[in-house]
């Protein structure tokens, strides 16, 4: 019975500091409509300086946390409102969570950046009152865990007063439907989003110091233990904060409880872990239909096809440059930039998914990771191995997306994020796949009697796969499904009007997608001669999506420029400790700074170029034109070339108006 | 063009030599490179209830867009009473005392009617105040004050649409396609409400697309045509210019 309570009361207390984060994701949520995918990660910087100030600085515990709290926190805030989600807040579901990921990722490197890990300094943060505590039904509880059960409280009544009984509470809940409107009842629309980044921002920084103490102080436990919030917002379906509450509150006792059964054995050791995540999954399945609002459209910048003969030409004249120039690089660089062709195919995947149809997927190297299991297990130099791969990762795909098949982008990302996790915790760890830790072996893939051995033949056949690929990708673009990706993105509520069954379309674009990541696998795992699950982490997934974005998610070329990206950044960093940080804090920079122009650097590049070299044929040669913008008549051959410059039409919801 | 002359008969006329309550010099406004207003100059004379009309794409949302600050003017002058406000945002002309009652349903539908009306208390007005004076004058609003104003009839959202932006007590209201989406008879009791409106002595613009029950409460009225307005004069002077522009002959 003692047993019991006391794991009771550990589970209140993290179902406390899970509602005190959870509903600060709520509140900047209903009130801004940015689904912040970094509110994990301002915990953990709000943890860092809390033990700044606290343990490194020495400054008495209150005086730390007034400073955290009211000085950090609405500072951190306003830069955050100024210069992300402004930006953010009217942008499309998928430019959003690509935004909010790359501060995500930014905020780690940062912190690795200012704290880096490789001192001797070991860093911990203790509970408020140590060890002591008081007696309750026969258990010892801490001081600590008091102490955070009112926080979560005083947090529940402070919001709910503040949202219902104030004006600027009121106002922003009224922000949400139109934030114009607020500025012609006089209001300062800008004033009131702030306002909301602060008192979010504030909510994340408590649940990171109460929770500090129990996970450590570390870049990721912090960053995705607040992740685990997420499931609990969902359960109040990102709007109601008493739902939220609940679901912290269940989530922290399942959590308490789990481990209770642990000791039993019962559960395997994964599973404790793996609840949150579970739970966020399951909710996500009965989540009900989300009406689809009518007269929203919300156009990005389409990028240019290029015509199918330019395309061919580009692709053959590309394949043979690469492959002279792999021809002079030495076995390990031969190794490094077959891995960047591989992260390639994966970005192909991506751009079908994300830069035609607008959808995201947090876990495109989890599929990546299934492709390279299936290869291993079959342990074969047969193609037909590669092409088993493919069809399963593509199942897995189709099976990912059914649940949530009826839900819009956010949850679907949410649903994919959830998906890598459980892999990461049930699947790649166990015995049938790679076992804990484990590591199996590949063989080449051999064709017609060649066995590819040699690493720069091998090269030349993934060069093969990814102009092929690439090219297959842009015969899709230019037909009727590349069309239809387009207007759904645009406009899943015109396109509902046309009578397209959208469900079952994006299973198929998933799947398909999922398909193209396997493959990319069963090269990783031919290439590499082995898989482990270490390379296919779920949290891999992000630098991933943020690396194609970043060099332009919606062109083959950024796809390629994208896998150089991925493969040259870890490297680069490896060279210095100064450089610690240095992948995510590029990667998320510049998804923060670029991805209102899904186009990339690729297209910046490009543009560039054709200053100096004004009519240079280039591959997937992009332009920025609207979504809106008349299209050039499809012609054979090429495309007007004055048709390149048609300005940013300016499309409602666009933010531009 | 005619510019639009004090009205001396009005009740609640300025003296002469006060500057009207809102001029238009030469502005222009764009979507992008699309140019919408290409010129528009007008004055609305204080207290008077200038009828905008015109055909759709005329640009006659978009001057509203524009003199409420909700758009920027990329070139020419905007007086509100003699003071230079053109790039004054639309928070702060809104206390300043111009306020627009948008096209569609100027509400936030998932607030109370009740709360809907405290958010007008930004204008700088004391709530207690505003919601006297809403409710005096929209008694159905005040059956439904704890209503949420989604749940409200078209009707009476436009209605508190209105009483919101009276609650700003302004100098200049701005009425956008009032009729939009209502049956006649509604619409017929709404404009009855922007003449009492008018009689207590505040300034109206009125956009309409559908001139008559516009032009029953105006004092003037001008028509817009191609980004630019291309005529002024008394309501009746008026409807003769609309018949040619809508139905053949060129403005």
């Amino acid at each position: 019975m003692d047993v019991f309570v006391s794991y009771t009361i550990y589970g209140l207390f993290f179902g406390a500091a899970y509602a005190i984060a959870a509903s600060g994701l709520v509140l900047t949520y209903t009130t801004t409509r940015v689904f912040n995918l970094a509110h994990g990660a301002t915990s953990m910087v709000a943890a860092f300086v809390f033990w700044q100030l606290h343990v490194d600085k020495g400054m008495p515990t209150w005086a730390a946390i007034l400073l955290v709290l009211f000085v950090f926190a609405p500072l951190y805030g306003i830069v955050l409102e100024r210069l992300v989600m402004r930006r953010v807040s009217d942008a499309p579901v998928g430019v959003m969570l690509v935004m909010t990921l790359g501060l995500f990722l930014f905020l780690i490197g940062i912190a690795q950046q200012i704290w880096p890990s490789n001192t001797s300094k070991y860093r911990y943060v203790t509970q408020f009152f140590g060890t002591k505590s008081f007696p309750v039904f026969g258990v010892q509880m801490y001081y600590h865990y008091l102490i955070t059960i009112i926080a979560a409280a005083a947090c529940a009544a402070g919001l709910y007063v503040m949202l219902n009984r104030t004006r600027i509470g009121t106002a922003m809940r009224a922000a949400v439907d139109n934030r114009e409107l607020l500025q012609l009842f006089g209001a300062n629309s800008n004033r009131v989003s702030i306002l909301s980044w602060i008192i979010g921002s504030q909510m994340a920084a408590v649940a990171g110091i109460l929770l500090v103490a129990k996970t450590g102080l570390d870049y990721y436990q912090l960053t995705f233990l607040v992740i685990n919030a997420f499931a609990a917002a969902m359960l109040g379906r990102l709007r109601s904060l008493p739902f939220t509450y609940l679901g912290s509150i269940l989530l922290g006792l399942a959590i308490g409880y789990s481990q209770y059964v642990h000791g039993s054995e019962l559960l395997e050791n994964g599973l404790q872990f793996a609840l949150p995540t579970l739970m966020l999954f399951l909710i996500l399945i009965f989540v009900p239909e989300v009406r689809l609002r009518v007269g929203q459209v919300k156009g990005v910048l389409a990028a240019n096809v290029p015509s199918a003969r330019r395309a061919l030409t580009t692709g053959v004249v590309f394949f043979f440059l690469a492959l002279f120039v792999t021809e002079l690089l030495n076995p390990t660089n031969t190794l490094r930039f077959g891995e960047a062709l591989v992260f390639g195919i994966t970005m192909l995947s991506l751009v079908l998914l994300t830069g035609y149809g607008g959808y995201v997927s947090l876990s495109q190297l989890t599929f990546v990771g299934v492709g390279a299991a299936v290869v291993c297990k079959f342990n074969t130099s047969s193609p037909v191995a590669i092409l088993v791969a493919v069809l399963i990762t593509a199942g897995v795909g189709a099976a990912v997306a059914l649940p949530v098949l009826r839900l819009t982008g956010l949850y679907l990302a949410l649903a994919t994020m959830a998906f890598g996790q459980l892999m990461d915790y049930l699947v790649f760890n166990a015995s049938f796949m790679f076992g804990f830790g484990g590591k199996i072996n590949a063989k080449r893939v051999s064709l017609f009697g060649y066995d590819f051995s040699d690493t720069t033949s091998y090269v030349a056949l993934e060069l093969a796969v990814f102009v092929l690929l690439g090219l297959g990708l842009l015969t899709i673009r230019r037909g009727a499904v590349g069309r239809l990706l387009i207007a759904l993105r645009d406009s899943p509520a015109a396109c509902a009007t046309l009578g397209l069954n959208q469900r079952w379309f994006r299973v198929a674009v998933f799947s398909v997608s999922a398909g193209v990541a396997g493959l990319a696998g069963a090269l990783m795992a031919g290439l590499q001669g082995y898989a482990a699950p270490g390379d296919y982490k779920e949290f891999q997934s992000l630098p991933l999506l943020l690396a194609a974005a970043v060099a332009g998610i919606t062109t083959v070329s950024g796809a390629f420029a994208g896998g150089l990206l991925l493969m040259l950044l870890p490297v680069l960093a490896a060279t210095s400790t100064a450089l610690s940080g240095l992948e995510f804090l590029v990667l998320g920079g510049g998804a923060i700074l670029l991805a209102r122009d899904p186009n990339g650097l690729v297209n910046l590049f490009y543009r560039g170029m054709r200053a100096v070299v004004p009519r240079m044929p280039v591959p997937g040669w992009v332009t920025q034109r609207a979504a809106s913008a008349p299209k050039p008549a499809e012609v054979d051959g090429e495309e007007d070339e004055d048709l390149d410059e048609i300005p940013e039409a300016q499309v409602a919801g666009h933010g531009v108006a | 063009m005619t510019q639009v002359e004090h009205d001396h008969n009005h009740n609640h006329a300025a003296p002469r030599s006060a500057p009207p309550i809102l001029e238009l010099i030469n502005v222009h406004a764009a979507y992008g490179r699309i140019e919408v207003l290409r010129g528009v100059d007008l004055t609305v004379p204080r207290g008077a209830v200038l009828a905008l009309l015109g055909a759709n794409g005329a640009g006659k949302t978009t001057l509203l867009r524009v003199i409420s600050g909700l758009m920027e003017p990329t070139e020419g002058d905007i007086h509100l009473g003699g003071m230079h406000v053109s790039g004054a945002s639309p928070d702060a002309l809104t206390r300043a005392g111009v306020t627009m009652v948008p096209e569609g349903r100027g509400v936030f539908p998932n607030l109370t009617v009740e709360e809907n009306l405290w958010l007008g208390s930004y204008s700088g007005r004391h709530v207690d105040k505003i919601l006297t004076e809403a409710y005096h004058r929209f008694p159905r609003l005040k059956e439904r004050r704890r209503q949420l104003a989604g749940s409200l009839s078209g009707g009476e959202q436009q209605m508190l649409s209105l009483a919101r932006a009276l609650a700003a007590d302004p100098a200049l209201l701005l009425l956008d396609e009032l009729s939009m989406g209502l049956a006649p008879l509604i619409v017929e009791s709404l404009y009855d409400r922007v003449a009492e409106i008018a009689e207590q002595g505040v300034s109206i613009l009125v956009v309409e697309q559908f001139a008559s029950s516009a032009l029953r409460v105006a004092d003037y009225a001008a028509v817009m045509h191609g980004g630019r307005v291309v005529a002024t004069g008394e309501p009746d002077e008026i409807e003769s210019v609309l018949t040619e522009l809508y139905f053949g002959g060129t403005a």
